[in-house]
């Protein structure tokens, strides 16, 4: 759950360096417990950014959500460099793993909802092996309304919820 | 950018009788024409230690919850007789009162106790019905919902559901900042409210096998979803064979044989119907919409089910042999999760009006859809087993809570809950005598 609730922010905060503990206030080092009390570390090794591509901000794999319309599973324009992108580092690397992790926003039913998450989950998982991601190397996983990134009960909340999120478990 | 991922999941079946839940239930509407009742506090004077429950207020709460009645505040009694000898109706008539209820508890054999009332027509001056039964301490308020069970069959002509209980879902911010699901069931009245599973990922779809023994939900402990189903006497459960994608949305065929489940294995969601003894799996659905949130006919000959086949999510039915669905809803852009009432006449279901998510009757025969509450984001609509009452969950503030509303949407509640967020109620069916 870190992971994500890190990647989300990682969205709005662009220049952000890798290493950084997001969620830490710009504590270099630190570790730092987040809204779900998991506890995570950030290594700093004392060289500068290593420039891992999944988190260099200057290029469409540091975008790890992407976000959609009410009722949809349609995966909107702007998002279509972002899963070229990741698709293009699966065919890559293929050793490496993500979960294609699907949400809703809170209205309407709840099992409809983890039903509507997985067709958004499974859409993005199409765009991703068109680029060559093979199979085993993705999993959708529908997680409906149950985890909302955020609490409010209007679209300024509901627009963050409706998200597919990109989740390298390795990484 | 390396990091430690602990992911502990802390799941514990909860044995422990919780402290009751600290409960309020305020009647937000109720009818003009309840009927006035008297329920005089009952004697128990020869029990030592006297008793934890106050069977009067226990009855008087659940039949004002009803709507269909009124009880007399206890400070306009006249007098408060706890013998039929030392009834005087014309004081009750005197308070307009149209029926009277008293009673008195005793000891009985081998630590019981013995709870004895009497229900009158105030006007007739006559005895309506008569009763004595046998109680444990513990299993006090059990007699007094059992009591009103009795005494509104009697004046109303309908089985009462006040014996019944329900299943909801929880969710709490722990201090440590990590949300905390449970299952709760507790009495319908709200109290006694006990978790049976607690997880730290979510729990969702609570549903009643028919004999009200077990209750089968969605659990996400292992990061996805399985299915399980739980003896609510032992804690014991087992987990479904789960599968790639969804695993969700379950529901018991009324004779308890099968369950109606949605799964995505071979592609998008689907229905299907799981054999309790076999264990088998038998898909019943085939689009390439969504299928999902089934729900069985009384007579378990059909499912209803929301898909969006036609484009937006709407009611469809199948027969449980398969063949072709029909559609089953055709007001507004937005029905889903339908479930039959007991009589199979009408179905409630979450019903889309001006972008608002509201709980609405469909009645099968005439196709009239009743829009039944007024909020913006109702749902998990749950009718009690005698039809008269459907529990949701709705918003209040900014906090989920569960309401109930008559079938008629004359009369509406809300049950405000401990347990931080509080949805997806499930009543259970009558308990098995």
């Amino acid at each position: 759950m870190k992971t994500y609730q890190k990647l989300v922010i990682s969205l709005f905060l662009s220049t952000t360096l890798a290493g950084c503990s997001l969620l830490g206030g710009g504590d270099e080092t630190g570790s730092n417990t987040g809204v779900d009390g998991a506890n995570t570390s950030g290594i700093s090794d004392g060289s500068d950014y290593s420039g891992h591509p999944l988190d260099n901000p200057s290029s469409p794999l540091s975008t790890k959500v992407i976000y959609f319309a009410l009722d949809s599973s349609v995966v909107e324009p702007q998002y279509e460099a972002v899963l070229a992108a990741h698709g293009a580092y699966l065919a890559a690397n293929t050793s490496v793993a993500v979960i294609v992790e699907g949400h809703a926003d809170e209205r309407g039913t709840r099992e409809y909802n983890v039903a509507l998450s997985e067709q958004r989950a499974k859409t993005v998982q199409n765009l991703l092996s068109l680029q060559g991601a093979a199979g085993n190397q993705t999993e959708a996983v529908a997680l409906g309304e149950e985890k909302p990134v955020a609490m409010g009960h209007d679209e300024s909340s509901w627009h963050l919820n409706r998200r597919v999120e990109l989740i390298y478990p390795a990484h | 950018m390396l990091k430690t991922i602990k992911k502990v999941l802390l799941l514990s079946i909860m044995f422990s009788f919780a402290a009751s839940a600290a409960l309020k239930i305020e009647i937000t509407q109720g009818l003009s024409t309840a009927q006035p009742i008297a329920i005089v506090p009952f004697s128990s004077e020869p029990v030592i230690g006297g008793l934890a429950v106050d069977i009067a207020q226990v009855v008087s709460d659940d039949l004002a919850r009803s709507g269909r009645f009124k009880s007399l505040s206890r400070t306009d009694m006249l007098s408060r007789p706890t013998t039929f000898e030392s009834v005087n109706f014309r004081n009750w008539q005197a308070l307009g009162q149209d029926n009277l209820l008293i009673g008195q508890v005793t000891a009985g054999l081998n630590d019981m106790l013995l709870v004895q009332f009497y229900l009158f027509d105030v006007y007739k001056n006559e005895q309506l019905m008569g009763f004595s039964m046998p109680s444990s301490r513990s299993g006090l308020r059990n007699a007094a919902h059992r009591i009103s069970d009795l005494v509104y069959e009697k004046l109303t002509g309908q089985k009462g559901a006040f014996s019944t209980r329900m299943a909801y879902v929880t969710s709490t911010q722990g201090s440590n900042g990590k949300i905390e699901y449970k299952i709760q069931v507790a009495d319908a009245d709200g109290y006694g409210a006990k978790a049976i599973v607690t997880s730290s990922e979510p729990l969702m779809s609570p549903a009643w096998s028919p004999r009200g023994d077990k209750i089968s939900y969605v659990s996400y402990e292992r990061r996805r979803s399985s299915i399980y189903t739980q003896t609510l006497r032992t804690g014991a459960r087992e987990k479904l064979h789960s599968f790639k994608g969804i695993n969700g949305a379950p529901s018991w065929s009324p004779d308890g044989s099968q369950l109606a489940l949605t799964l995505s294995k071979d592609g998008s969601a689907d229905i299907y119907l799981y054999n309790v003894m076999t264990r088998a799996f038998r898909r019943l659905t085939r689009s390439y919409a969504i299928d999902t949130e089934p729900n069985w006919s009384p007579d378990g000959r059909q499912i209803i089910f929301t898909s969006n086949r036609g484009g937006k999510p709407q009611i469809y039915k199948i027969s449980v042999n398969g063949g072709k669905a029909s559609r089953v809803t055709f007001e507004g852009s937005y029905n889903a999760r339908a479930s039959y009432s007991p009589d199979g006449k009408t179905i409630t279901m979450v019903h889309r009006v001006n972008g608002e998510y509201r709980i609405a009757i469909l009645d099968l025969k005439t196709g009239f859809t009743n829009v039944l509450t007024n909020g913006r984001l109702d749902e998990s609509p749950t009718y009690a087993p005698n039809g008269s009452m459907i529990l949701y969950s709705t918003k209040d503030g900014l906090k989920s809570i569960l309401a109930a509303v008559s079938s008629d949407g004359k009369v509406r509640q809300k049950l405000r809950l401990q347990g931080g967020e509080v949805r997806e109620p499930a009543w259970s069916p009558y308990k098995q005598q």
